[in-house]
């Protein structure tokens, strides 16, 4: 129940939004969470009761694009008040209150409500002295009481996941979940994460009270399960050995296969070919230029030079499988295909304490691709995404059912766009 | 005298913080301080220098795109590559949609609630916000039921005593002085800009794939697909749509945003003598119709002001721009009290601050992660105001008649705009100036489309066996907070060294070996001080600004050539 006592329908039809509206908005929502159409109606009783919890956005070392990605969420109308349903208490970039009123909410946040409130991440974080003070505090000892007493932590963007391109640099700044070991953190990954997702996720967890699914990496799998390239509108082109040979020849305008040109969707997952940005309208393959990955793990190493083609292929067209390009690619993108080939699997929830809700059986089954049909059992052993991403040689994937089906059907899968 | 400190300094990028020391009511020192280091252009060392946008987009999300293009156009100036008209009229387009998009988040989002009481707003009669609205603009959102539902937005934030974003702010303060009405009409277009800067940054969606961090720049042009027929480019339907969207943002920039600036401007005149600061303003000068090399045709003028001297600009020469660490966190290997020039930049990360958690700096010493970039050993300004100055004693036409017109409005001398709300104003101006050139950039993408030319990019430069074996180049880009300079060194297609001199770096720079304040310093020098614990009038001024921490603290450096990356994928 909002606090003036209206609930959420009522109080958006008093801002001209209408209770159909606010249902489709609902059921792009579950769309969005691959979730099946009946959990239209479940998300909205669930919103329209939901009771503001505080949410507390907190910036290391960013650049912000993360919160401006925010900012651009689509269904505006919307999304917005499902936003003001939190208390949204703290962030830096648009907050009223600087100085000590700012840094007050943040640690009433931490002392009135521990184990209660949201904390959103984004940057990197570093352990050494002087890298980022705010307030006169640490990065560090910030983001080890603001997320380590939050109920769950969204590390937003690829530099709060996993440090991101601050990693590389003199201040090897981290990733929330390396700095904060007992923290419940789901990774947003993507430079910057879509806020299609995170709304997404936010909604979920406003409807059924945990986290979705998630993967080994901590991520919603209905955002992070699928191969880019399994997505892609220009799929058809690859399957039929067009390609963009040159920026601005007759296969780039006519929306040829960008593998040439060094196209990473082949060896990245994400849902950006499906959810687009800035509501739906565009994404950067669709408007001309290669995917470079940006939501695979450590993609600044693993994923440039940005311009070179994934190599090793054994021929272009049809009997090239997403699978056996990215087996070419080293390191962390070779282990992350296979696990890919191998179907998508599900692990365990974020930390701890989340266990008494059931989640809704099939609420994972519209995210499922062609083919993946693969038990989890079959999956290679991945202790960590670090162990992971230095993994020299990649699991072979030979003989993977997976791997078989999808490559038969690859081919049909532009039936799924819009 | 009592000394303050801002820390952290919100509604604006990055972590920046204020000390400033107040005596009398005043401020009578002050010390600007970028907390926050990355370091991250380090590694661009030994990448492929056709990706360097890539990284170097990164430094900012807030002025998301900047980046890239000064890293393409330094780039393009070491190997000689020639962007076709067509990437250049999508660059301006990106560009100039960037820059009003910016522009009007800073004026709302980041800065007008240093003006506007969102709490007053609550007391607001709408009939009579309404009345008001309609006297202002011809803006369609300006009924009674407009306003008041606004006021039913806000009043069940006020009444849980929740309210989110706004519920740290300085409410009540004695130095705001909006009526009700005015708040409340503040805080419907405060609002109303939230959904308009969504929809209309889907320009650069169309034209980059997605904003922030839009992802179609390449050397030697672009990578967006361009052909009016194919269902699979930028077409006549998507050329159709970005009209719309330009449009819109028409309506928006002089239906809403120039007559708030106006209203504001009206309400608290003594911020046209409050915050000058330096008196030199430089610019790069840009937005031209030509392609970059081509000064001559720049909508803003290259050049520097001196002293305030409004009947010269001087000219400016890139080779005179130097930087020094003397106060900041790094060293240089020839001593700190060198002044160098980017081509020979040095970034030592060297941290001698307090050891966290503190209460105050060592103002003495070094106290920032920014550099203090200096133009011939001089302090200068850049951004909207020294663009607009620039313009202005170069007769450049519309801008004069903007500028004119606007403090006939005020009942303003020139003088006014060298001040706090000079920039605000300076912002708003260059803000229509801009937006009023989309079109038409617009326009002549299609003719050339239509006439058959639907060359993107420079593809005679795109291999590395059509550069030479080793190249320098400096990469300028007017962006909304001012002045941007990329240098890059590259061998054998690979960067060397990169340097980026920033806006922000300029105007929140530290003082440098001589001891000279940079220009927020000397800018808060002045400003009165109501109440010391919450010291509202100070972050006017340094808003005026509107800082870019994440781009200031820079370092885009990579002096250490011998180490490459090792890279597993098989360059091209």
């Amino acid at each position: 129940m909002l606090p003036s006592g209206q609930t959420l329908p009522e109080c958006l039809a008093e801002r001209g939004v209408s209770r159909r509206a606010f249902l489709n908005f609902c059921g792009v929502m579950a769309a969005t969470l691959a979730l099946p159409a009946s959990y239209r109606t479940q998300i909205a009783e669930a919103l329209a009761t939901v009771d503001r919890p505080v949410l507390i956005w907190r910036q290391f070392q960013d650049c912000a694009g993360n919160s401006e990605s925010i900012l651009r969420s689509p269904h505006p109308d919307v999304a917005e008040i499902v936003l003001e349903t939190l208390a949204w208490n703290y962030h830096e970039l648009i907050m009223a209150g600087s100085g000590a009123q700012a840094e007050a909410m943040s640690t009433q946040a931490v002392r009135d409500l521990k184990g209660k409130y949201i904390a959103v991440i984004e940057g990197a974080i570093p352990t050494g002295t002087g890298y980022c003070t705010i307030g006169g505090r640490s990065a560090l000892d910030i983001a080890r009481e603001v997320a380590g007493n939050a109920k769950v932590t969204l590390a937003v963007g690829a530099c709060a996941w996993d440090g991101g391109l601050v990693q590389h640099g003199p201040t090897a700044g981290q990733g929330v979940q390396d700095v904060v070991p007992g923290a419940s953190v789901v990774n947003l990954g993507g430079c910057p994460h879509n806020p299609a997702n995170t709304v997404a996720v936010l909604v979920y967890y406003l409807t059924f009270g945990e986290m979705p699914e998630l993967d080994q990496y901590n991520r919603p799998l209905f955002a992070y399960g699928d191969l880019i390239h399994d997505q892609c509108e220009r799929r058809a082109y690859y399957d039929a050995g067009l390609f963009v040979e040159a920026w601005g020849d007759e296969g780039h305008r006519k929306g040829y296969c960008l593998y040439k040109m060094g196209c990473k969707g082949p060896s990245a997952t994400y849902n950006c070919p499906e959810v687009r940005w800035n509501d739906g309208t565009s994404w950067p393959v669709e408007a001309g230029h290669n995917c470079i990955g940006c939501a695979a793990p450590e993609f600044w190493s693993s994923m440039s030079p940005f311009y070179s083609r994934l190599p090793n292929v054994p021929g272009f067209g049809a009997d090239t499988t997403a699978e056996t390009l990215g087996l070419a690619v080293i390191g962390g993108t070779a282990a992350l295909m296979a696990v890919h080939a191998g179907g998508k699997f599900v692990q365990a929830r974020v930390g701890g304490g989340r266990d008494g809700v059931d989640r809704p059986a099939d609420a994972n089954a519209g995210a499922e691709p062609l083919g993946e049909q693969a038990p989890a059992a079959q999956l290679p052993a991945v202790d960590s995404p670090a162990t992971e991403g230095r993994t020299a040689e990649a699991p072979t994937t030979d003989g993977d059912p997976g791997t078989e089906e999808r490559s038969e059907t690859g081919g049909s899968l532009d039936e799924d766009q819009d | 005298m009592t000394k303050i400190k801002i820390d952290p300094v919100t509604r604006i990028e990055g972590h920046l913080r204020i000390e400033a020391e107040v005596s009398g009511g005043k401020v009578t020192e002050a010390w600007a301080s970028g907390t926050m280091f990355r370091g991250i252009e380090k590694i661009v060392e030994g990448k492929d220098a056709r990706e360097a946008w890539i990284w170097a987009q990164r430094i900012c999300g807030v002025c998301t795109t900047v980046h890239a293009i000064a890293s393409v156009r330094a780039v393009e100036d070491a190997i000689g590559a020639t962007p076709p008209p067509n990437a250049e009229l999508v660059r301006n387009l990106i560009a100039g949609s960037q820059l009003v998009h910016d522009h009007v988040i800073h004026f709302y989002h980041l800065h007008a609630l240093d003006w506007v009481d969102v709490v007053s707003a609550l007391k607001a009669n709408p009939a009579k916000a309404s009345q008001l609205a309609q006297s202002l603009s011809d803006y369609p959102n300006s009924s009674r039921t407009y306003f008041q539902a606004v006021i039913g937005r806000l009043k069940p934030l006020a009444a849980s005593g929740q309210l989110s974003l706004f519920a740290s702010g300085y409410w009540g303060h004695p130095a705001y002085r909006l009526t009700p009405e005015e708040n409340l009409i503040a805080v419907a277009h405060y609002l109303d800009a939230l959904e308009w800067q969504r929809d209309v940054i889907r320009i650069h969606a169309v034209l980059g794939g997605k904003n922030p961090h839009p992802q179609t720049f390449v050397v030697g042009g672009m990578a967006t697909s361009l052909d009016l027929n194919s269902p699979q480019a930028v077409n006549a339907e998507r050329i159709t749509f970005l009209r719309e969207r330009i449009a819109t943002m028409r309506t928006f920039i002089e239906q809403v945003y120039i007559p708030d600036v106006l209203l504001v401007a009206s309400a608290y005149p003594e911020w046209t003598s409050i915050g000058g600061g330096t008196k030199n303003f430089l610019t790069y000068g840009g937005y031209g119709s030509g392609p970059i090399g081509d000064t001559a045709s720049y909508l803003f003028p290259r050049g520097i002001i001196q002293d305030l001297d409004l009947t010269t600009v001087l000219p400016l020469d890139p080779a005179n721009i130097t930087e020094q660490v003397a106060r900041s966190w790094y060293s240089y290997e020839g001593g700190d009290q060198a002044a160098l020039h980017p081509y020979n930049g040095e970034t030592n990360a060297s941290y001698t601050g307090p050891e966290p958690p503190y209460q105050w700096l060592y103002t003495d010493r070094e106290y920032s992660w920014l550099k203090a970039p200096r133009y011939d050993g001089q302090v200068m300004e850049v951004g909207p105001l020294a663009r607009a100055l620039v313009a202005y004693a170069a007769g450049v036409p519309a801008v004069k008649q903007s500028v004119d017109a606007t403090l006939k409005k005020l009942g303003a001398k020139p003088a006014a705009l060298y001040s706090t709300l000079g920039r605000v104003a300076a912002r708003a101006l260059e803000s229509e100036i801009v937006m009023s050139r989309l079109e038409g950039w617009l326009d002549q993408l299609e003719r050339n489309l239509n006439s058959g030319d639907t060359r993107i990019a420079d593809t005679a430069k795109w291999a590395h066996s059509s550069w030479p074996q080793s190249a320098r180049g400096f990469g300028p880009h007017e962006v909304p907070r001012g002045s941007l300079g990329h240098w890059v060194e590259i061998q054998n297609g690979l960067i060397s060294r990169y340097q980026a001199v920033v806006p922000t770096t300029w105007n929140a720079s530290p003082r440098d070996a001589q001891g000279q304040p940079g220009p927020y310093e000397q800018a808060l020098v002045g400003t009165p001080v109501a109440d010391p614990s919450r010291p509202l009038e100070l972050l006017r001024t340094v808003h005026s600004f509107d800082p870019c921490l994440a781009c200031a603290v820079h370092v885009l450096d990579a002096a250490h050539a011998g180490q490459r990356t090792t890279v597993s994928v098989e360059p091209t």
